[in-house]
């Protein structure tokens, strides 16, 4: 057999079946990519699956002559499931829009995936303020929340009340360390001190060596690098052993409303963390928490769920604007573009705007966690400590190192 | 990594005591693994999910009928152990006279199955159980919770149990025989599959058990078996397959091996087991309490 | 209290014992299955057919340790994975050509399989599988830490350079030629291996390995040797894998990987010359078109397993294989 025969042969046949996936693709596909098995499963998951379907009903999209197709799958956590997953969404599935992926190293190939093949993709869950900083990409937009926001509203309100010397528990790898790295440039601009840091193996149980250390160096403040169960047993283990009735307090850098649930008030009372959606906040998020519960099992949406709705929803405005400029729809770079260029509005966070360098600029907000006695019932968690103003709220323009910000 | 200089002693004896706290988790699982693996030869995989299992019973158990945490460390021990029973009995008896693998990827099946089960049903971030024995001592070096010294506690109470009914009772004496020469103990008059099934069922409880005293020190989640179980499994091995005693004092040994290993260098805790398992295994075949045959 | 320690081939059906004829008959079994895989890009997913043909070369190679030595290594991730990260990190960072990546990848893989492997070898049986876990977890920690890997994340983005300065790799159909060449190189050598006289005393050391010394065999340097093409070749897959899917990560080097491989293998069938690539294509196949079932992967995939342990001990192809022979 000759090779390039072969070759020649396949590519062309290849070709062809390029060209017939494309004919005929007015269909808008919608793929939800995330953690539906495992760690990550509570705050994206199913959750947000109803969250995109959700948008697409409440765009209208069939009332306007919209097809639009809402479809998911599991990357488990996995950058190269994750890469894979997406590859073939876009190749062959003819997807369009990829939304959520949590899981930093997961949203990282994914955005990678999306450049190559000039698509859209949307993040919600996902935490590295990468994507918006080194690895921006022209097809990309980071909407819920990202380290560097966490970093900058929990570390600054905890050195401003007083929590001037640090010591971090970080999850020992790239997540955990970025978070541990943004914080501690706060913490420094600010005026505070950070006295240590231990490197736990990630996912870990036992977390009480760990504290103990933490302990040991007498900081004011054990900053939670971590996340999911991580977070929750060093919170649990961290009350069992004395540590925060010692005097010393926890600041968790990440947490959701669904880990507050799984710790229960009695234990997660009087933690300080920052989250950009809460479902109690005003009467349009309460109006929307009610239709998720029923929709889910009586479970309350996070922030990532409503970052999924909000940017699906924001797509499907720029998908019908670009259709009746007469442009073409199809082109990734070209739906992001126009993301960029109307300003965000819809009724869970409001009115906003997309950035150059792909981030979603909305206020933040700084929750503390409710005693079990002013808690009305399951799910009533959080009060408000403060608001962090649109423009404080995320990394600058000018300090993200994002190529497409130098450009213009 | 040079911090040992920067230790004082009363820190250290600190880990020392977290060490054996976890060791206690370690030596109560290796404990039933071991049973199961001397008495049926085999490889209990499923192990991890059965002590989630009695995790999430003691909860069920907690806020659907009101049993407290000392109801739940019985109950939940002996539903865990019929259910296993019932899974021996379906599945495992099944295979008995082939290759430990097949026993090792059946019950690798049902752990997935079980775990997913729960997973769906409670959701993947756990969920709280409060401590029955809130506050704690200062020992001077360390604030020692009442609930970690029970744990410690109770756990060597029951693995010495264990030890004693299987080396030195009647009983233990025919279930030793059984796994040597079953035939013969048949011959004897002795039903040697019940004792089996009984066998199962008790390692199974021991999982349970131990999944029951970790509900209020971790989150009560459906991953909590998976996380541990490969690192359990390597308490086994190192210990001496099948070996009762031997999986103890390892369980006990690599607890405090690992506390020593998060202070000193932490990023290597989760992986000081495995070096000290290929290190035992080099050295020693059959690990450290393993008779080579 | 280890005394049963029964070969773990003591239920899979023994290799046929015409071992002449079955040669031709599997050669062509083989070119069908080339000209069906040639074809294939015509109805299926390219990059999917790229990723079975990469783990059917892996669990081909896993398979010669196991079927044919008898050795269960619990370890084989580690060259998998291992020859992932220096074919990506080879090629993205020094900008090598991608074959030369998969070669030092390769190379990378055989030299560490040498290393592991004359530690191994020494212990039989269950002991032998927890040496390679141990060593292969110590590695997964050696490659979380090492900076180069890139932790977490991975080294991603890994650019697709044209093979040999000719084929542009950056379209998948043109690079699925080139993976189903090293696939099909891959298994010429491991039928080779199996068939040769070495092969013969590979066997004759899995069936009983006293008797083997006592007929004058050196058997540790055969099974030295048998470990370190297994880990080559299992390095061969994963460094064309790392080219494929432009990532190399923590996913290729962890226990799950080598247990997935495991799983491949016996699902199609231990021991036995195809079940490896129908066991990859069946599990890879699942995990792809499961993916839809979300939360219900791992409770399916479960089953699975269950299924096959109870019903088919002896993997799809033994059971065919065993089904053809109850018919003639």
């Amino acid at each position: 057999m000759n090779l390039k025969t072969w070759l020649l042969a396949a590519t062309a046949l290849g070709l062809a079946g390029a060209a017939h996936a494309q004919s005929g693709d007015d269909v808008i596909k919608i793929g939800v990519l995330n953690d539906q098995s495992g760690l990550y499963a509570d705050i994206s998951g199913q959750g947000s699956v109803w969250a995109a379907r959700k948008a697409v009903e409440d765009f209208g999209a069939a009332a306007k002559g919209m097809k639009v197709e809402v479809i998911f799958a599991d990357h488990q956590n996995k950058p190269d499931v994750g890469s894979n997953i997406a590859r073939q969404w876009f190749d062959r599935d003819n997807v369009d829009l990829i939304v959520d992926v949590p899981t930093s190293s997961v949203a990282l190939a994914v955005n990678d995936v999306t450049r190559q093949k000039n698509k859209v993709f949307i993040n919600s869950g996902a935490a590295t303020s990468d994507l918006t900083g080194k690895a921006c990409s022209p097809n990309t937009v980071h909407w819920t929340y990202d380290t560097w926001a966490l970093a900058n509203g929990t570390g600054k309100a905890v050195v401003q009340s007083g929590g001037k010397t640090w010591f971090f528990l970080t999850a020992d790898y790239a997540f955990g360390h970025a978070l541990e790295r943004d914080t501690k440039a706060v913490v420094e601009a600010n005026g505070g001190k950070v006295l240590g840091a231990v490197r736990t193996p990630f996912p870990g149980t036992d977390f009480s060596s760990f504290l103990l250390q933490a302990q040991a160096s007498k900081a004011q403040i054990i900053g939670l690098a971590n996340a999911g169960g991580d977070t929750i047993n060093s919170v649990k283990q961290a009350e069992e052993f004395g540590i925060t009735a010692g005097g010393q307090n926890l600041a968790a850098l990440l947490m959701f409303v669904s880990d507050v649930h799984a710790l229960g008030l009695k234990t997660a009372q009087g933690l300080i963390y920052t989250d950009p959606w809460y479902w109690d906040q005003n009467d349009n998020n309460r109006a929307f928490a009610k239709e998720f519960a029923a929709g889910n099992k009586g479970s309350h949406p996070g922030m990532t769920h409503a970052g999924v709705y909000a940017g699906v929803l924001h797509y499907l405005k720029a998908v019908e604007a670009l259709k009746k400029e007469g442009k073409n729809e199809s082109d990734g770079s070209v739906v992001v573009a126009k993301m960029k260029e109307i300003p965000t509005d819809d009724r869970l966070f409001g009115k906003g705007t997309v950035r150059a360098d792909g981030r979603k600029v909305h206020p933040m907000y700084l929750w503390e966690v409710k005693k079990p006695s002013e808690s009305k019932g399951p799910w009533d968690y959080l009060k408000l400590r403060a608001t962090i103003p649109v423009d404080q709220a995320f990394r600058p323009l000018d300090q993200g190192e994002c190529p497409l910000v130098k450009k213009t | 990594m040079f911090e040992l200089i920067g230790i004082p002693p009363q820190a250290l004896f600190g880990q020392l005591m977290l060490g054996l706290i976890n060791g206690a988790f370690y030596a109560l699982l290796s404990l039933g693994l071991a049973v199961i693996f001397g008495l049926l030869n085999v490889i209990n995989f499923t192990h991890g999910a059965q002590y989630m299992m009695g995790a999430f019973v003691a909860w069920m158990l907690l806020n659907w009928v009101g049993v407290p945490y000392w109801g739940a460390l019985i109950i939940a021990p002996v539903l865990v152990g019929a259910f296993g029973i019932v899974l021996e009995r379906l599945f495992l008896s099944r295979l008995y006279h082939l290759d430990h693998l097949y026993g090792l990827l059946l019950t690798f099946g049902l752990a997935l199955i079980l775990e997913g089960l729960f997973r769906s049903q409670f959701g993947s971030s756990g969920l709280p159980y409060g401590n029955p024995l809130p506050g704690g001592t200062n020992l001077g070096f360390m604030f020692l919770p009442w609930y970690r010294a029970w744990v410690v506690g109770f756990s060597l109470f029951v693995c010495l149990a264990t030890w004693f009914v299987i080396e030195r009772t009647k009983l233990g004496s025919y279930l030793r025989a059984a796994t040597e020469r079953p035939d013969l103990v048949q011959a004897f008059g002795v039903n040697v599959p019940r004792m089996i099934t009984l066998t199962y069922g008790f390692g199974v409880g021991l999982a349970a058990l131990a999944g029951v005293l970790a509900a209020p020190a971790y989150q009560v989640s459906p991953t909590m078996g998976s996380n541990l179980i490969i690192i359990v499994f390597a308490v086994v091995v190192i210990g001496g397959m099948g070996s009762i005693l031997g999986s103890v004092i390892t369980g006990f040994g690599l607890g405090i091996v690992e506390g020593l290993t998060k202070v000193f260098y932490p990023e290597a805790s989760a992986t000081v087991i495995f070096v000290v398992m290929a290190i035992v295994l080099l050295v020693r075949p059959a690990g450290l309490f393993g008779t080579a045959k | 209290m280890l005394k049963t320690q029964t070969p773990i081939l003591a239920e899979s059906p023994a290799a046929p014992p015409k071992a002449a004829s079955t040669t031709g008959r599997d050669l062509m079994i083989f070119g069908g299955l080339l000209l069906l895989l040639a074809a294939a890009p015509l109805v299926l997913y390219p990059v999917f057919l790229m990723k079975v043909l990469c783990f059917a070369l892996f669990a081909l190679a896993f398979n010669l340790l196991i079927g044919y030595v008898g050795l269960l290594s619990f370890g084989h991730a580690m060259f998998f994975g291992g020859a992932a990260y220096v074919s990506a990190y080879t090629v993205k960072a020094w900008g090598w050509t991608p074959e030369l990546g998969i070669l030092a990848g390769t190379a990378c893989a055989g030299v560490l399989g040498a290393v592991v492997g004359s530690l191994a070898i020494r212990r039989q049986g269950i002991y032998f599988a927890m040496v390679t876990l141990a060593l292969a977890q110590m590695f997964f920690f050696f490659c979380l830490q090492a900076p180069f890997t890139g932790g977490e994340d991975g080294i991603q983005g890994v650019p697709r350079r044209p093979i040999l300065g000719l084929i542009d790799t950056t379209r998948d159909i043109n690079l699925y030629f080139v993976v189903l060449a090293i696939f099909a190189l891959g298994f010429l050598v491991i039928y080779r291996t199996i068939h040769s006289p070495f092969g013969q005393v590979l066997k004759a050391i899995r069936e009983n390995e006293p008797r083997a010394i006592s007929l004058g065999y050196r058997t540790d340097q055969y099974k030295l040797l048998a470990f370190v093409i297994s880990a080559t070749l299992a390095g061969l897959a994963g460094a064309t894998k790392a080219v494929v899917f432009q990532l190399a990560s923590l996913t290729d080097v962890a226990w799950q990987m080598s247990g997935e491989v495991v799983l491949m293998t016996l699902v199609g069938g231990l021991g036995t010359v195809f079940g490896p690539i129908v066991g990859a294509a069946v599990i890879i196949t699942m995990q792809n078109y499961l993916a839809g079932f979300g939360e219900w992967v791992l409770v399916i995939q479960g089953a699975i397993f269950v299924v096959v342990v109870l019903l088919f001990r002896r993997g799809i192809v033994g059971e065919l294989a065993a089904f053809l022979g109850r018919r003639t």
